[in-house]
């Protein structure tokens, strides 16, 4: 499909603006000016249309296709969240931060006090901030609070403690906020290796950041236990929210020895993910850490104001500009306060029944590295399917041509070809099983005739693409006319 | 109330599950967790019909002042979007797709994407840009963390003329980094250029500024980016997008990295987000960059395709040495930004920068015929300018608030010495009347 700047005809005009009611300014000194116009595409405003619902349709999506990409929750998004969050469009976030502005956003300041409130209630924390913008800013304004509290208690640590079924993000924010990293690798058991965890512990380690449910499904059994022996060395325990679809209501992870939480809200509370972001990372700790929280900080006086505090000497400072992807923010509240507490059982409980229902259908014909009861996703490995030259990217690639998303493939790391399926309570029966006849038609295809996988995708606009020449010609912006 | 919760299955299917799985109930399902480390309270309130939830959120929202007329920006600015934004950034293959790991069914994100990469490499003149980061504050941060990578030095230098916001999420960013980060105190609403001159060394790896800046004054950092590449480091100059339509961009100043914050190309006001960072750079600093980048390829009959490239800079490849942390962005945002880029065109962008011109000129003209009001600077401004009062700001927009007009953004909460000065934001959405409105009340509440 053409590129927009290749649709674009000089002259033509698209939206049209208002007429000046002031007189015309005296333009800015020339040095101070760009020398040419900036070469933006030119069309029709039915031309635009048509260009954007044309891409749209090269899309798969939730609402067009199963998307079973594990470790992403692609749950359907209500749509009744869209209409809730537009009403907030008109409001202006530098109102609330005026001299007394805080007394014209008491609806939004409200709503996100609430919405602290009530992730403190699904997670067992005390306090939660509702600033970071995305799941990994979550982790890494998490383990800046882990740092702010150890220095404030004089304790010098150097290390965060992550298992290697991590997801890149915990190693790489921990880095962010100054820490080394060490890497813990998994047992057969498929939880981080107890033995070789308990070596690795010393004073200077930080934190230990854990994903619970892990990234293979797996719940770890052994978390009391570890959060006790990271708690002996004046070390926190750091709560990867990632998975937190699969026990709201059952497990709490401040019950079980977390000491700071985030949650990805495009994630289990039904927020869609853009195709990229925005998400929305909000933070939750116990309150020995809560001094620490980014401001400005949402606070409720006496007489139930809210009120903003700007300033505070412990705090770590601001990690965005505002507060939070606040149009996220109103569509998680709103999923939360539609579907209340026996709704959210109901979605960890389906989600779970969904990911052992795939998990049992597709056990004769895939291999799982790790066969226990799973949470609300199964890691298989297409090791066996390797034997006829068959890799995990080509079972992905002949899902497409079925219309199904595939799943996540080759992560975790530590999986050889994995596939990782995450189905997610919104998904029926019907599409399941359409999509393990799927599963089942490309396992035996990759006996009797590979070349059917390897030639996969027929049925898109284009098939597969080479990566390298990509990476080698670094084409990132279009240098064509214009 | 909606008692599935979007949750499909009757109870004979649920069954016909569970009987494959091999167990008698769902919550066998959860045997393997031991139960003292279940959950023993759980409170949330009783869930609701999605008319009860739209309708809380209503009432939600008008618990909020309604119709507030704002001249006041701090990174947000009230700007027009035209109805194709929301309506084909609103097309739910975009909005309920996921990061495009698989490019064959993606390439409608992906070369939108692309598309918006380039608009953002025209828009700042430089050579590359990703594919967005979370807003302009972080993206301050995350271009500070590249220059440390790329010089291998560990220190930052800041004009204090940066959007104090954006400064203190720089500070959060680096404080644990053993990054030594200097700030330069402003000079009437200027970079104090002697003052920079003395910070600079062969130890600094870039110095941060902002183009128009805090107090609306526009800048040429030009000499400034001559003397940085002297000396090694790298100059990274922090825009508003609407006012590149019009002014000299970072790359003809010879600025390497370009970042700012993307709300005001069709991203609503939304109490603060979500929006979107963007940055772009020279060529030769593509493997620093952090976040997603979208890149042109092919498939093997030739045909053209986009994929994300690049991708070993990243924390799900690299890991802990990754360039930056970040997995979402805020990659609707930026479909956003292009489709209102791409609605206006070249020469809409560039009228609708004109009107905001203009508008801000009447504005400041009509306010600095009050009695003791006067304007600071005496440099260009674009759509934001400073005015001196003759009473304390902070008052002053207080009371003006109560009168449903928000008149500007006191500076005493973010410098020294500033109590009766106050940023003024005028956009093209601000009528002539609104203009006169905010400068009789004004006049009223100095009288008094």
């Amino acid at each position: 499909m053409q590129l927009i700047y290749e649709k674009s005809v000089s002259g033509r005009q698209g939206i049209g603006l208002p007429a000046s009611d002031v007189p015309a300014a005296t333009l800015l000194p020339k040095a101070l000016l760009r020398k040419e116009a900036a070469e933006l595409p030119e069309l029709s405003e039915l031309d635009l249309v048509r260009h954007f619902t044309n891409l749209s349709r090269r899309n798969f999506s939730v609402d067009t296709n199963f998307y079973p990409l594990g470790s992403c929750t692609m749950k359907y998004n209500a749509k009744v969240l869209e209409d809730a969050a537009a009403l907030f469009e008109p409001f202006h976030p530098m109102i609330a931060l005026l001299p007394g502005g805080e007394e014209f956003c008491q609806g939004t300041l409200g709503m996100l006090y609430d919405l602290g409130q009530l992730l403190a209630d699904i997670t067992g924390m005390d306090e939660v901030s509702t600033q970071p913008l995305a799941g990994a800013q979550g982790e890494m304004t998490g383990i800046m609070l882990i740092a702010a509290y150890h220095r404030a208690r004089g304790n010098r640590k150097k290390y965060v403690v992550v298992p290697d079924s991590s997801h890149g993000t915990n190693p790489a924010s921990a880095a962010m906020a100054g820490y080394e990293i060490i890497t813990i690798p998994t047992a057969p058991y498929g939880d981080m290796d107890l033995q070789l965890f308990r070596q690795a512990m010393n004073n200077e380690v930080a934190a230990v950041m854990m994903t619970c449910p892990n990234t293979l499904g797996l719940f770890n059994p052994h978390i009391r236990e570890i959060s006790d022996i990271v708690h002996s060395y004046d070390a926190l325990m750091y709560y990867d929210g990632a998975n937190l679809n699969a026990i709201m209501g059952k497990v709490r992870p401040g019950d079980i020895g977390f000491d700071v939480v985030h949650v990805n809200l495009h994630k289990t509370f039904g927020t869609p993910h853009g195709g990229g972001g925005p998400g929305a990372g909000p933070v939750g700790v116990r309150q020995a850490l809560s001094p620490y929280l980014p401001v400005p900080r949402i606070r409720m006086d006496d007489g139930g104001k809210l009120l903003l505090e700007t300033e505070s000497g412990l705090s770590i400072g601001r990690t965005a500009s505002f507060f939070g992807n606040f149009g996220v923010l109103a569509r998680a509240y709103a999923y939360i306060v539609m579907l209340g507490r026996e709704g959210l059982i109901q979605v960890s409980e389906q989600a779970v029944l969904n990911a052992n229902y795939i998990k049992e259908r597709l056990r004769g014909y895939y291999d799982l590295p790790y066969d226990l009861p799973c949470m609300h996703e199964c890691v298989f490995s297409a090791s066996r399917q390797l034997s006829h030259g068959i890799r995990a990217i080509d079972i992905a690639k002949y899902l497409i041509d079925h219309d199904f998303h595939p799943p996540t493939v080759y992560f975790p790391l530590i999986v050889k070809e994995a596939i990782m399926i995450e189905p997610t309570e919104t998904e029926s029966k019907s599409t399941m099983d359409a999509f393990i006849e799927a599963m089942i038609k490309a396992a035996e295809l990759a006996g009797s005739n590979p070349q059917a996988l390897h030639n996969a995708p027929l049925t898109m606009p284009i098939s597969r693409l080479d990566e390298t020449k990509a990476a080698r010609e670094q084409k990132v912006c279009y240098e064509g006319e214009g | 109330m909606n008692d599935n919760h979007f949750c499909p299955h009757t109870p004979e299917e649920i069954r016909e599950m569970l009987t494959v799985i091999g167990v008698g109930n769902v919550e066998d399902l959860f045997a393997l967790i031991p139960e003292e480390l279940r959950t023993k309270t759980f409170n949330l309130p009783p869930g609701m019909s999605e008319f009860e939830t739209f309708a809380r959120m209503q009432a939600i929202a008008w618990e909020n002042t309604q119709g507030v007329i704002p001249f006041i920006g701090g990174g947000y600015h009230d700007h027009l979007i035209p109805s194709v934004v929301a309506h084909l950034a609103g097309r739910s293959e975009f909005y309920t797709a996921y990061t495009p790991y698989q490019p064959e069914c993606s390439q409608g994100t992906l070369q939108a994407l692309f598309e918006y990469q380039t608009a953002i490499c025209r828009l700042t003149g430089l050579d590359v840009s990703n594919a967005s980061l979370y807003d302009g504050s972080t993206a301050c941060a995350e271009a500070a963390m590249m220059a440390l990578r790329i010089t291998g030095r560990r220190k930052i230098v800041v004009d204090g003329c940066v959007n104090p916001f954006s400064r203190q999420v720089l500070k959060t960013y680096l404080h644990n980094l053993d990054v030594e980060v200097i700030e330069i105190p402003p000079l009437d609403g200027l970079l104090n250029r002697t003052g920079l001159a003395g910070a600079l060394d062969d130890s600094v790896a870039a110095v941060l500024v902002q183009n128009p800046n805090f107090f609306g004054t526009v800048d040429d950092f030009s000499t400034l980016a001559d003397q940085l590449h002297d000396k090694g480091a790298l100059l990274i100059t922090s825009v508003y997008p609407i006012s590149l339509a019009l002014l000299k961009t970072p790359a003809e100043m010879g600025a390497d990295i370009a970042v700012g914050d993307g709300q005001s190309l069709g991203n609503p006001l939304s109490f603060g987000g979500p929006s979107f960072g963007f940055i772009a750079a020279r060529k030769t600093f593509i493997r620093n960059m952090p976040g997603r980048i979208v890149g042109e390829t092919a498939d093997k009959q030739g045909r053209r395709g986009y994929v994300l490239t690049l991708q070993a800079r990243e924390q799900h490849i690299k890991r802990h040495k990754a360039t930056s942390n970040i997995c979402s962005n805020q990659g609707l945002c930026a479909v956003r930004g292009l489709i209102f880029l791409s609605s206006l065109g070249k020469t809409g962008l560039m009228k609708l920068a004109r009107l905001n011109l203009d508008k801000a000129e009447y504005a400041k003209a009509r306010l600095a015929e009050i009695p003791g009001v006067s304007v600071l600077q005496s440099a260009p401004t674009f759509n934001e300018f400073t005015v001196s009062l003759p009473k304390p700001a902070r008052e002053v927009v207080a009371s003006l608030l109560e009168k449903g007009i928000a008149a500007g953004v006191p500076l005493s909460e973010y410098y020294c010495d500033s109590e009766q000065l106050m940023v003024v934001t005028v956009t093209e959405k601000r009528s002539r009347k609104e203009i006169d409105l905010l400068v009789r009340a004004l006049e009223v509440v100095l009288c008094n």
